[in-house]
């Protein structure tokens, strides 16, 4: 039990001292997640606004690819990333991998298929007479899309939230495209995985505390959005 | 009278069953107009094709300004005209902000749609559910709600689809009262699908029956 006491009190000691190490870690974790959700948010969002409100041939399909690709493993995205990345790879010319780049495009490719089907499960749950109401009211069809939008924006912010969850708690693809860098491309989940490893607690109890505070936080976030979005269902 | 509207020899079939079958009807004067009809006989196909919600398979409505030139359906005609839906469709935030959506899109400025839209409350009696979440109101306070979003961007003509049903005795009443003063204010075409036959005696100018696809005076 003593190296478990240890490791918590060397672990607060860190946070209480917001030692570099710790911060630079945290920072870069956020950095790269959310510059990914953020290129993820700007493609998904119009994407699942599209495939929600317009018409067009082989919709089906494309839905049903956007489903499937939620569920894509990360070390499968990681690993199709890297061979893209590698030096004898189609964009190895580029020099990305091992850099945070390469992680923001790993978490881009993880979050993207999440938010665009949320997106649009949150745009096909607006009630078709929004449509309407705003055309009569003298919308443009742009207007009428942003009124849509503007209608499901609790549902994409939940959708977004989730990506977030899944791609700040994610090892596999970052580990494989960042190759954990000290210093460079180390994130709080892979830092975790190699202190464990090296019989090292403090830091990674310290990470570990931090990342269940994040989901914790984000947990409650997107309990009040979703609440905020139940007002809807009475209408 | 500024704009008029004649619909035409207007079809529309959903799914190989016609609901209208060649029906034409002038509203070439201001006043009350009122459509009743069985269920299904389509008053609301009718309504939403005359709003410009949806296009007829054959004949057209026309709108004529007061020179009696005939207006191209576009935007800026859709602009002067409004269908308050038996579903009003409100939005999930502010009764305030409800009614400031059809003037925030037309670009009015802001304290000018501010003001308007506290007018419009006051006429119709919500003023005091200005800042309350819309899809809280009670069904009645809902359609009236509808009423002052259209009527805030003072339509030239305004049609109503069943603005009293599943609405008690009081709070139409209460709508019917905002629909005659309506009247009195402005001397605009206003259009009411209903099957309330107290409400048709009491407001109509003109009584129109949908039977067969096709409109008949009464
Ligand atoms: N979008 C649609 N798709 C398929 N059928 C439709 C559609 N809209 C209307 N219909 C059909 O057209 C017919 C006329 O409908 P409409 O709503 O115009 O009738 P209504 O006179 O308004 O009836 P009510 O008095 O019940 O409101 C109905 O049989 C309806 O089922
Ligand atoms: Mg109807």
């Amino acid at each position: 039990m003593g190296y478990l006491l240890k490791g918590f009190r060397e672990a607060f000691g860190l946070m209480l001292h917001l030692n570099p190490e710790l911060l630079g870690i945290i920072v870069l974790s956020l950095t790269v997640s959310c510059t990914a959700l953020l290129i993820a948010t700007a493609f998904g969002l119009p994407l699942g606004a599209l495939v929600g409100l317009k018409r067009f041939p082989a919709k089906g399909v494309v839905i049903s690819a956007i489903n499937s690709f939620m569920g894509l493993p990360p070390v499968v995205a990681g690993l199709f990333i890297y061979l893209m990345l590698s030096r004898s790879g189609p964009f190895g010319f580029m020099g990305l991998l091992y850099t945070p780049s390469a992680m923001i495009i790993a978490q881009t490719v993880l979050a993207f298929p999440i938010i665009t089907a949320l997106c649009h499960s949150a745009i096909v749950s607006v009630d078709p007479v929004i449509r309407q109401a705003s055309a009569t009211l003298g919308a443009t069809p742009l207007q009428v899309t942003a009124a849509v939008i503007r209608e499901a924006r609790y549902g994409i912010m939940s959708g977004v939230m989730a990506a977030f969850g899944r791609v700040i708690a994610e090892v596999g693809a970052i580990l494989i495209v960042g190759g954990n860098i000290a210093g460079y491309t180390r994130v709080m989940t892979t830092t975790i995985a190699l202190e464990t490893d090296k019989g090292n607690f403090e830091l990674a109890i310290a990470l570990g505390i931090v990342l269940l505070a994040l989901s914790l936080l984000l947990n409650l976030g997107l309990h009040v959005i979703q609440r905020k979005g139940m007002r809807g269902a009475g209408g | 009278m500024s704009l008029t509207a004649a619909a035409a020899g207007l079809w529309k079939s959903y799914q190989g069953t016609p609901v209208l079958k060649g029906c034409s009807f002038a509203f070439d004067k201001s006043g009350i107009y009122i459509l009743t009809g069985q269920n299904g006989s389509g008053k609301s196909t009718f309504l939403r094709i005359c709003a410009l919600l949806e296009k007829p398979d054959q004949g057209e409505v026309r709108y004529l300004s007061d020179g009696g030139k005939a207006l191209r359906n576009d935007i800026q005609l859709k602009r002067r005209i409004t269908l308050v839906l038996p579903k009003v469709g409100v939005f999930n935030t502010t009764t305030f902000k409800n009614i400031l959506y059809g003037l925030k899109i037309r670009g009015m400025k802001k304290e000018d749609r501010e003001k308007r839209a506290n007018e419009i409350l006051e006429f119709v009696g919500l003023l005091h559910k200005k800042d309350q979440n819309a899809f809280t109101l009670s069904s009645g306070e809902t359609q009236r709600l509808g009423i002052a979003r259209a009527l805030a961007i003072g339509p030239e003509i305004l049609f109503l689809d069943e603005p009293t049903a599943s609405v008690d005795r009081g709070a139409t009443e209460a709508i019917e009262e905002i629909i005659l003063n309506l009247k009195k204010k402005s001397s605009s075409i206003i259009v009411i699908a209903t099957h309330d036959r107290g409400q048709a005696e009491k407001l109509a100018d003109c009584l129109m029956v949908m039977e067969d696809g096709r409109i008949i005076t009464g």
